[in-house]
């Protein structure tokens, strides 16, 4: 989230699309409802009708995967109208940036595709250099490459007839979004956009986000109280540990993974750390060398010094465009090429995208280690129904894990606020937390490597390691120590002690912080501030539902991100009813703001507020995304058109699949498999229900797998209510109780009727009787950007069954 | 505990108020947090009569005698579930875990919890939990109990062998990569910040690049 949890209130306008907050984020919800009784208009977007839609003002229903053409309509109707805030589009955003002349735009494809390898040159997308090898930037946008000439050109095609004929969604409907979103384009007027899983499962899905950026920075909402781009992240600590880097491309803190080519941290630093020629420009990443050599010192401790490059050569190197996400990393699993591994607090064989293949590519492994609550479909997959288990050769080790409320730690919320949890009890029967796994693994494998020898053992047995977990101890390597004695202005700190912000960190080896995002949570000054329970605030962050000392949130506290953004040229805020921060003539005030520098009206040491980019401006056109430098409509992988209005591209033509033979998909407009198929969680089940499952109350609740349609399909199908189905796709089949209801209708899509149906995804055959995955329905396909399966929206056909196997 | 009492009695209630009573409930807010107000209010009468504020004082008196968390030690933790992470309070007696709610002071969840959140305690002592490391060998159908060391050593001797077999040094190219493309970790969104922390160390010393957890999926 840029924003946080109880910013939400301060919205005048809030825009639910790609979620179902009521009931996904129910306790969340509350400041969604307090918006509202503060006069905002609710809106929910979304195929199928739910608490949020009851709700909100009113609910626009959406066929699946046409995020993109409703989003870019209501760009070009802001664009056509002139809805936008247009201080705030000047002096911010790169709308007059100019694009290099290789850039072009024909039938769905931009420049630089080479279809054989299904990628894109992107250095056609370059902007124009100017002689010093910066942007070329014309405020007069008489030349038609400026990003907004090419961004108003790109959407002109969105018009509402347009969209209206691919998404479903009626002009009027469409007219009713676009008016009161669109409405917040006002100096003193915030809208939200709240998203999650509905729109990053889908072979577009970085595009969505991107979409919906472009409308944000047109209304001037990111920065500004009641506005941003909220994901509404859904696992426990997905953003601390997607801020810790447990992805293969990543180290902790927003790094990438080396790939072969930078054999040296120099080549490394030279290749992730960008050069502005703006003087206004803060290009915060030019401070990268300075937290990936901590991050190293924090790894290696003493073993890590400038002459040896701080051990960068200990890390492994993917080779460049490698990927080795799940959906890979599976794929060659199933051709026999990994011998073991872990899979820790996940259920891959019930919540991953076309399961049947994840459960056959399971079997290859010679071993496998799991770490639970619960037996689950993937720590007992080898005696799943249909298999014998002694056809399976993999050894599974099962560990047992422990509960949140067994251990001690932080975890960081979607506001990204770090939060403490004591540990109330002791771990249940012989379960332990995973820290308490690995730090005993890792000791006894670097045992056998002193006693044995082996191929490389340095990385492993020269890093600064601990012979037993304590949690705090690592809140405090994650903060980051001096490694020398140091004097920070006229404070002295010995070797040791806690560095008290990542403004200190350094590039000599002189500090560590194991991830420089956190730097300044734990100091020395105050102690573990993710402890912080004081309610207190000035009546200005009480104005907006500001908590500065309540937790602590990165980065530097804080709660806002971007909130430079919020106030003008002299530091005054665009909305001084809710202002976030304000330049008092010396000092700002509010929230922390993006850099202490002074507002923009000075010259000499002002700063552009979006202090990530390298040049200081939002980006309406960005070049670093692999499908495009604008979102452009393409439908989802498997779609039930042969044709949309927008090109003759039918569907995205970078996304990411796979060819094994367990990889069908329909073809366009499949007869075989009419109807769209989305995919959801539950209230009481947690994702795909491993823990939920197994508490009776909750499952009580909700008991068993089902599928929701329309009442005119289940009728063209000879379905009733509470009928068995059977739902099968190119890759699989699954049974579930029908559930025919209102809150799903028919759309009408160019002209045809298209039906589509919706089936939560939280069961799974260990839990008896109460159906299987629902992912052995959807399609290996995948965004190009981030390998995220396309979840949300594949091709499927039914009919009533005669008998059930999997349901009681 | 009379504190605790009152919260409780009025979260009881609160269920079935009208905005307009929540509403006055978040003007309190402005000047005091819920808790340290409801304290004043145990200790003395002040001003207002709990009348006032909408519930029976008598009923409170009489759910408080019957209360499971009398005497308890309360524990911060925060719920499990999504990352609205609602902050709960664990009531413990004698190390066992006797009751959670969610916590009233913090600012985000103001007490309140879902269905999954309310459920955390029947979760905590469910019986389907395991409870000991378990084996299943090759082609066998069941599993068999171990201890923690056998398991790790275990483990421990399958990473080393495939490490130390399948790690590649260099490249077709002759370019440094060291590492290993046969082993592969999946999770976890579940770990706090501290075990994400020392997850990554471990598996980048082993040379390990296929990692992945629920932030793709």
């Amino acid at each position: 989230m840029t924003n946080h949890w109880i910013d939400i209130k301060n919205s005048d306008a809030v825009l639910i699309i790609g979620s179902n907050a009521a009931e996904h984020h129910p306790v969340a919800f509350k400041w969604v409802m307090r918006a509202k009784e503060n006069g905002a208009v609710l809106m929910h977007v979304d195929p199928k009708f739910s608490r949020t839609s009851a709700r909100c003002d009113f609910h626009v229903p959406l066929r699946s995967g046409t995020d993109i053409p409703f989003l870019g309509g209501m760009i070009n109707y802001i664009l056509e109208k002139e809805l936008f805030f247009k201080e705030y589009v000047f002096n911010y955003t790169n709308f007059a940036f100019v694009v290099g002349k290789d850039y072009e735009f024909n039938d769905g494809l931009f420049s630089g595709y080479d279809p054989k390898t299904r990628k894109y040159d992107q250095s056609k997308w370059a902007f124009e250099k100017g002689p010093d090898g910066g942007p070329v930037i014309d405020e007069t946008l008489k030349n038609e490459r400026c990003v907004f000439n090419l961004m108003k050109k790109h959407y002109s095609r969105y018009t509402l007839k347009t969209v209206s004929d691919v998404t479903g969604v009626s002009a009027e409907n469409l007219l009713r979004v676009y008016d009161a979103f669109c409405a917040t384009g006002k100096p003193d007027k915030a809208g939200t956009i709240m998203y999650a899983l509905g729109w990053t499962q889908h072979t577009v899905g970085v595009q969505n986000i991107r979409a919906s950026s472009l409308i944000q920075l047109l209304l001037g909402n990111i920065g500004i109280a009641g506005g941003g781009i909220n994901a509404l992240r859904g696992e426990p600590n997905v953003q601390g540990s997607t801020d810790h880097g447990l992805l293969y491309s990543s180290l902790p803190g927003y790094h990438n993974l080396p790939v072969s080519t930078w054999q040296t941290l120099a080549d490394y630093n030279k290749a992730n750390t960008p050069v502005t020629t703006l003087k206004n420009s803060a290009n915060w990443w030019s401070n990268r060398p300075k937290y990936v050599a901590s991050l190293l010192k924090g790894w290696y401790g003493d073993a890590a010094t400038p002459e040896n490059d701080f051990c960068y050569e200990y890390l492994p190197k993917l080779e460049p465009g490698e990927d080795c996400s799940y959906m890979y990393v599976m794929d060659k699993m199933y051709h026999g090429k990994i011998k073991g591994g872990f899979i820790f607090g996940v259920n891959p064989m019930n919540s991953f995208s076309n399961t049947n293949k994840m459960r056959a590519a399971l079997d290859k492994l010679d071993w496998l280690v799991c770490s639970e609550l619960h037996n689950s479909e993937t720590t007992d997959n080898w005696q799943r129904p249909g298999v014998d288990p002694k056809t399976k050769k993999t050894e599974v080790f099962l560990l047992p894990s422990a509960h949140r409320i067994e251990k001690a730690g932080t975890i960081s919320n979607s506001g990204r606020w770090l939060q403490w949890f004591d540990k109330a009890v002791e771990p249940g029967g012989q379960a332990r937390n995973f820290a308490d796994i690995f730090v005993p693994l890792i000791n006894k494998i670097r045992d056998l490597y002193r006693k044995e020898g082996g191929t490389l053992p340095d990385p492993l047995l020269k890093m600064h390691w601990t012979e037993k977990f304590e949690p705090e101890e690592w809140t405090r390597r994650i903060n980051g120590f001096f490694w020398a004695d140091t004097k920070v202005g006229d404070k002295e700190y010995k070797r040791g002690q806690l560095v008290p912000a990542f403004a200190q960190l350094k590039d000599d080896g002189s500090t560590s912080s194991l991830n420089w995002v956190y730097a300044g949570s734990f100091t020395e000054e105050a102690g573990n501030k993710s402890k912080k329970r004081d309610a207190s605030q000035t009546p200005m962050q009480a104005n907006i539902g500001l908590f500065p000392n309540w937790s602590w949130c990165w980065p530097v506290n804080r709660r806002v991100l971007y909130n430079r953004a919020s106030v003008d040229l002299n530091g005054k805020p665009f909305n001084p009813k809710r202002a976030v921060i304000e330049w008092d003539g010396s000092k700002w005030i509010g929230d922390v703001p993006d850099g202490p520098w002074p507002p923009m009206a000075d010259k000499e040491m002002g700063k552009l507020p979006f202090i990530m980019t390298k040049d200081g401006y939002a980006q309406f056109y960005g070049t670093g995304r692999l499908d495009g430098p604008f979102p452009e409509h393409y439908e989802p992988a498997e779609t039930p058109l042969d044709s949309h209005p927008f090109s003759k591209q039918l569907s995205s033509p970078v996304y990411k699949f796979h060819t094994s033979d367990m990889d069908q998909m329909a073809k366009a407009a499949d007869p075989n498999y009419p109807y769209v198929l989305t995919t959801y969680s539950l209230t009481e089940h947690w994702c795909g229900g491993g823990e939920t499952r197994n508490v009776p109350n909750l499952l009580e609740t909700e008991p068993q797998l089902y599928i929701e349609m329309s009442h005119e399909l289940a009728k063209e199908k000879g379905i009733n209510n509470g009928d068995g189905v059977i739902v099968e796709s190119a890759r699989g089949r699954v049974e579930a109780i029908a559930m025919v209801t209102v809150r799903i209708r028919p759309f009408t899509v160019m002209g045809k009727t298209v039906h589509l149906v919706g089936m939560p995804f939280a069961y799974g055959w260990t839990t008896p009787k109460c159906g299987d995955s629902t992912n052995r329905l959807t399609v290996g396909a995948y965004d190009p950007n981030t390998t995220i399966p396309e979840s949300k929206a594949c091709l499927v056909n039914l009919r009533k069954a005669d008998k059930l196997t999997e349901i009681a | 505990m009379v504190a605790r009492t009152v919260w409780q009695a009025r979260q009881k209630g609160l269920q079935t108020f009208p905005d307009s009573v929540r509403g006055f409930n978040k003007e309190w807010n402005m000047k005091t947090t819920r808790r340290s107000f409801l304290k004043l209010m145990g200790v003395s009468a002040v001003g207002l009569s709990l009348c006032q504020l909408g519930f029976d004082l008598e009923e409170a008196q009489a759910y408080a005698s019957k209360l499971k968390i009398e005497g308890a030690k309360e524990v911060g933790s925060v719920c499990p579930f999504c990352s609205v992470c609602c902050q709960i309070i664990a009531y413990v007696r004698n190390g066992k875990l006797v009751s959670t709610e969610g916590d009233p002071d913090f600012p985000v969840n103001e007490g309140a919890l879902c269905a999954k959140g309310a459920a955390l305690f029947s979760m905590y002592t469910n019986p389907h939990r395991l409870t000991k490391p378990l084996y299943r060998a090759p082609h066998s159908d069941k599993w068999v109990e171990k201890d923690w060391d056998w398991t790790l050593n275990q483990i421990a001797r399958r990473v080393k062998d495939a490490r130390d077999k399948d790690m590649v040094l260099k490249n077709e190219k002759g370019q440094t990569v060291n590492r290993v493309d046969s082993l592969f970790m999946m999770g976890t969104s579940h770990a706090s910040n501290e075990e994400c922390a020392v997850i990554h160390q471990a598996i980048r010393s082993l040379g390990m690049v296929q990692m992945d957890h629920q932030a793709r999926v």
